[in-house]
């Protein structure tokens, strides 16, 4: 046993897995809570305590970066890490550079968090971070490129694993995003001020091109890579269609980049490219199933582990999200129901069905599968995954109703007229209607973060129950070892 | 005959990193740099100039609190739009807007035409304390903007760092005759680079946009700039379809 242990972690680095894993739960943690407060601002304005570093404006970008780039960002690194390993059978080609990642990555997402309360940012959704921070993120992504690939090198097998495929489809594109979205010229060298190189319509559609794909890479393709490795593992069958796998990764990639312009419809952008945006995101539709299907089909033959497994239901769930919320992309880039959605709360309730729904669920069922064979012991409480799942299952659906009803009311008030073809309602009247749905979108987000503190405390004690085992078994072996040489004389 | 197999990329990482650099490029190179060239995408109309000094400076507020997280600046042509906002937004009124500011949501209403609808002490009252004008709002106070003093320290770099991304603040005589040629003397003077710092001062002085004289400060940056938002073209000099054919 001892020896096993030992001989994989020389084989592998799990060392940079584990610390990226530690924090996929602190940043979880963070940004979940975050989520709550902006979410309950938004119901109860008193919140804001008219401290400027807290109030909704400067914490809801703390609350995306710290979700998207800290929880899913780690949760990532961890999990590419481990597959890349594993499936290449190949350790890390670089310690030190994969540990470079690590600091700069947590140090990145700190930096930008304490920006934003102090006000810096480029006003840019989800690339709000300034200029000196974004020069990082570059400088770190190229490592991991470089890291990533020379690891696909060192493989012992010929044949790439289809989740590698994803891991790098992912890397490239959010290279290239990253890099063409953050081109702006600095105030100076010591003002964390920055312009844009570009202006309206074009700096709009650029920075749609970007927010969509970072949907599109960091939290889909992406989180298909991790899929690939641990929905197969978990249910012990291979992958159901090698076939299917190729067409939607490849369609998946180029489909993609085409629809970010669905986000402005209707807007001074010109109609082609708006239409154009719109006819790829209906043929996204099935590069998005294929991922779902050929994930879903996996478990075919063992069904009944849904009944018995938490973290298959984890896994499970997630991909039905994903199926679900790649359903509704589609309908809400047809122009005539954004016509209706854009603008309100639909929009995000539909993007946390896919971040909670589908990014998250995905997170905690990998982890929960990875965590335990990182640390060499049995996850510390099975009971308290079940518990985590059904918070988590009833927190999202509280949120995505609550965020189905405000938005179609919100989008119907807008447009209301009366008898005489005035406006029937007053904006203000609109909002004063939106209360008793941002209450239960508050309410759903502390049942998801209460599930979120749950596996926290949890892998927490895993990881000390470990340790407890490994000094227990150590003593154990040098009891043994003392006995014998002592039988021995 | 050609047999093409998955195998070949897949055991080659060199083949399927040039390959996905292909997949991944064609959609934002076909999508986003025809708009750079195609003349039409922004519409040819009189009026839109860049930010003075002082509306400048409130517009890095708006984003510095993130007031593009709730309000939009981009009016869709909609009737239900056009009774609410005004005449939808061209493409031409966000022309200097580096980033543009059209934002996503409305959890507050549309500002794109916002400007002169309300006076300035509504404003500032608002902006301190959304409710006591609003009584249903969830918008937070922002009391501080009425005590913060303004810092002008370095606008003309600020406008140094805009020339250079393409919006006409001139530095030089010439690029000075160009604007007076494009936007007449009265404006071309507030978008000299020199003049910068006395030109805020100027304007915030004789606007007392915050109605407190003794000092400038960060709320007559921000009412300076929302009173300007969608006021710079003259809709009663085009015909109600002029624009149609730019869409």
């Amino acid at each position: 046993m001892a020896v096993t242990a030992l001989s994989s972690t020389e084989q592998y680095n799990f060392d940079i897995v584990k610390k990226f894993s530690i924090m996929t739960m602190v940043w979880g943690v963070i940004a979940m809570a975050a989520g709550v407060y902006i979410a309950s601002e938004l119901a109860w304005p008193l919140l804001n305590f008219d401290i400027p570093y807290i109030t909704f404006g400067r914490l809801r970008p703390v609350h995306t970066t710290s979700a998207i780039f800290g929880f899913g960002g780690s949760a990532l690194f961890a999990t590419s890490y481990y597959i890349v390993q594993r499936t290449c059978q190949a350790r890390l080609s670089s310690d030190g550079m994969a540990s470079f990642t690590f600091w700069g990555w947590q140090a990145i997402i700190v930096l930008a968090d304490i920006s934003y309360m102090l006000g810096h940012t480029q006003s840019r959704e989800y690339a709000e971070m300034e200029w000196p921070i974004d020069i990082l993120i570059e400088i770190v992504w190229v490592t991991y490129l470089a890291l990533f690939v020379s690891t696909i090198m060192r493989r012992k097998q010929p044949h790439i694993y289809v989740a590698n495929w994803f891991f790098l489809s992912f890397i490239l594109a959010t290279a290239l995003l990253h890099t063409f979205n953050n081109l702006a010229v600095p105030v100076s060298l010591f003002s964390m001020k920055s312009y844009s190189l570009f202006s309206g319509v074009q700096d709009a559609m650029t920075e749609w091109w970007y927010g969509h794909n970072a949907v599109g890479f960091f939290l889909t393709a992406a989180f298909l890579g991790m899929m690939y490795y641990f929905v197969p593992k978990q249910a012990g069958r291979p992958i159901y269609s090698y076939r299917l796998s190729i067409v939607h990764f490849w369609a998946l990639s180029f489909l993609y980049m085409w629809v970010g312009a669905h986000h402005l419809h209707w807007t001074a952008l010109p109609d082609w490219t708006s239409t154009l945006a719109a006819t790829f995101s209906i043929m996204l539709l099935l590069p998005s199933w294929g991922g779902m299907i050929n994930g879903i089909m996996t478990l075919s033959g063992a069904w009944d582990k849904l009944r018995t497994d938490p973290i298959m239901r984890f896994l499970i769930v997630a991909l039905s999200f994903y199926g679900m919320a790649t359903f509704e992309g589609p309908l809400l880039a047809l122009k005539d129901v954004n016509a209706l959605s854009h603008y309100t709360d639909w929009t995000v309730g539909h993007v946390h069905s896919g971040t909670l729904g589908w990014v998250a669920m995905i997170t905690f069922g990998s982890m929960y599968h990875m965590i335990p064979k990182l640390w060499d012991t049995k996850i510390w409480s099975q009971k308290m995954v079940g518990v985590h799942f059904w918070f988590a299952s009833i927190g999202v659906l509280l949120y995505i109703t609550a965020m189905w009803i405000s938005g179609i009311l919100q989008g119907l008030m807008w447009r209301a007229f009366d008898q005489y073809g005035n406006l029937q309602y007053s904006f203000v009247e609109s909002v004063a209607a939106m209360h008793p749905f941002y209450a239960m979108r508050a309410i759903g987000g502390m049942f998801f973060l209460t599930g979120m503190v749950m596996m926290f405390v949890n892998v927490a004690m895993t990881i000390r129950q470990a340790k407890r085992e490994a000094t227990e078994l150590e003593a154990k072996i040098s009891a043994k070892m003392a006995k014998s040489s002592l039988a021995g004389a | 005959m050609f047999n093409f197999k998955h195998e070949w990329i897949e055991t080659n990482i060199g083949l399927l990193l040039v390959l996905l650099m292909l997949a991944i490029s064609v959609g934002g190179l076909v999508e986003i740099a025809p708009l750079f060239f195609i003349k039409d995408t922004v519409e040819k109309v009189d009026g839109v100039r860049p930010y003075t000094p002082l509306e400048l400076r409130g517009r890095d507020i708006y984003q510095r609190e993130g007031c593009y997280l709730c309000h939009s600046q981009m009016i869709r042509p909609f009737r239900d739009e056009a009774l609410r906002y005004g005449h939808y937004s061209l493409a031409a009124e966000s022309q200097y807007d580096h980033p543009f500011q059209w934002g996503s949501k409305r959890t507050g209403p549309d500002l794109a035409r916002v400007g002169k609808k309300y006076s300035n002490e509504w404003h500032v009252a608002h902006l301190v304390s959304p409710r006591s004008m609003v009584p249903e709002s969830v918008m937070p106070n922002f009391p501080w903007l009425e005590k913060n003093e303004l810092n002008i320290s370095d606008i003309s770099e600020r406008m140094e760092a805009l020339r250079k991304v393409g919006v006409p603040y001139s530095l030089t005589q010439s690029e000075y005759q160009a604007n007076v040629k494009q936007f007449g003397a009265k404006t071309a003077e507030m978008l000299s680079i020199p003049d910068a710092r006395k030109n805020l001062i100027a304007q915030a002085e004789s606007g007392n946009y915050d109605g407190d004289r003794s000092k400038i400060t960060e709320m007559d940056a921000l009412v300076a700039y929302l009173q300007v938002l969608g006021t710079m073209v003259d809709f009663s000099k085009y015909d109600d379809d002029a624009f149609v054919k730019y869409r």
